[in-house]
């Protein structure tokens, strides 16, 4: 029974570091190697319109609705202390350190992340990987590679475009609707906001989800059962574990970045 | 050369984060080009500055006319030096303006008044001009600091 328990323990235990090796090789080979423009630029483009494009209209969307919640909450406890000018600040600074990478991160692997995984895993189980790799052609350069490039770029644009709408939300509540005073509104926020300190940090963060959720959708399609059911499994699994990665290595970066 | 559909809407699409990033710099963090319109720099030397900050708003009855752009300590009379830029439309301020450090609200921000003075020529008070110090200026009440006085007060009888 006991020996039982750690036999399991072990094996899981040995599966995860085996798949965590292999994701590893996995981006490696699929990144180093001689860069071929000609050849492989059409294909980042191709991925970047499935992977950025398609998922703008979701992150404008939630960026709306999320400054705009931020400033009615905000609103209210604000107005007690009548302090309700130090609304822009709030909003954007939640907006630009987490918020904007967060939840672009989250919305980001349930939309696009799940799809690179499902592609690939369907790519697997059709054999259209081992056909590639009949024909010469690796398929880790040819059909990991630019979809990586894809997540990578596209991400830190989604979580800037997602904050920038959500505190034009924000003003919209804040100052159309609750009549906080527009100039002070303003002013408070370009005070309190800083360049390096504040956009920038968020940028480094959603580069750092951008690389963590890609790479987690893209590993585990590729490494999936080619069975439906196995295809199923490696889309959730994508959905689950880049969530997780994402909220903790957020704290992570938070805890090293503002201390 | 001509490009597809797909080039275009993903040109697009980096074109609209770029210009986000742009929108939150400019906007958001207010980094600035050389400031809006014209403006002139005023300098004023206080005892104690409080929590006036760089970018912090200078108001002319409550209308803002300038900002902070700079705080620094005079080495010699080691003293806060604020630098202000003010901006040209709000004209041009007497010599024996004051300029006040006050709060808005009892906990809010601090901001640098200016009450304009009057010019007189017979006793030689004429215009400040670019590059001028205040004179008369009026530090920051710090609230511990008069908490403290008050606490003293009532020992002392």
């Amino acid at each position: 029974m006991l020996i039982d328990m750690i036999g399991r323990l072990g094996r899981q235990g040995v599966a995860g570091i085996t798949a965590t090796g292999r994701a590893g090789f996995m981006l490696f080979h699929a990144l180093v190697g001689r860069p071929q423009p000609k050849k492989h630029f059409p294909l980042l483009i191709q991925q970047l319109q499935v992977v950025g494009v398609q998922s703008v209209a979701i992150i404008l969307v939630s960026g709306l609705f999320i400054g705009m919640v931020l400033a009615l909450q905000g609103y209210n406890v604000l107005v007690d202390f009548g302090a309700e000018g130090s609304l822009g600040p709030l909003v954007s600074l939640s907006l630009l350190r987490e918020l904007g990478p967060v939840v672009t991160g989250l919305l980001f692997a349930g939309r696009a992340g799940s799809a690179l995984t499902a592609e690939l895993g369907l790519m697997k189980a059709t054999e259209q990987l081992s056909s590639l790799e009949m024909m010469g052609i690796d398929p880790l350069r040819r059909v990991v590679a630019p979809r990586f490039w894809a997540g990578f770029i596209s991400m830190p644009l989604l979580a800037l475009m997602f904050s920038l709408i959500g505190i034009w939300g924000a003003k919209l509540v804040g100052v159309d609707w609750l009549g906080v005073d527009e100039g002070g509104f303003w002013s408070a926020m370009q005070a309190a906001v800083d360049w390096q300190q504040d956009i920038m940090q968020g940028v480094i963060k959603s580069l750092v989800f951008a690389l963590v959720v890609t790479w987690i959708a893209l590993f585990n399609g590729f490494d999936a059962q080619p069975t439906a059911a196995g295809i199923s499994q490696a889309t959730t699994r994508t959905v689950v574990h880049s969530s997780l990665a994402v909220l903790g290595l957020d704290f992570a970066l938070t805890a090293v970045m503002f201390g | 050369m001509k490009y597809s559909k797909l080039e275009f809407s993903v040109g697009c699409f980096m074109l609209a984060g770029i210009g986000a990033l742009l929108l939150l710099a400019f906007k958001v963090a207010g980094v600035s080009v050389n400031g809006q319109g014209e403006s002139y720099t005023l300098y004023a030397k206080f005892d104690n500055i409080g929590g006036l900050k760089v970018r912090s708003p200078v108001k002319v009855g409550g209308v803002v006319v300038g900002r902070v752009s700079q705080i620094t300590l005079d080495p010699k009379d080691q003293v806060p030096v604020v630098t202000l830029t003010v901006s040209r439309s709000a004209g041009e301020f007497a010599e024996s303006s004051t300029a006040v450090i006050q709060t808005s609200g009892l906990l809010g921000e601090q901001y640098l008044g200016l009450s304009p003075g009057f010019v007189d020529e017979d006793m030689g008070i004429g215009m400040l001009k670019d590059g001028d110090t205040i004179t008369d200026t009026q530090s920051a009440l710090v609230l511990e600091e008069l908490i403290g006085k008050f606490i003293y007060s009532i020992g002392d009888k």
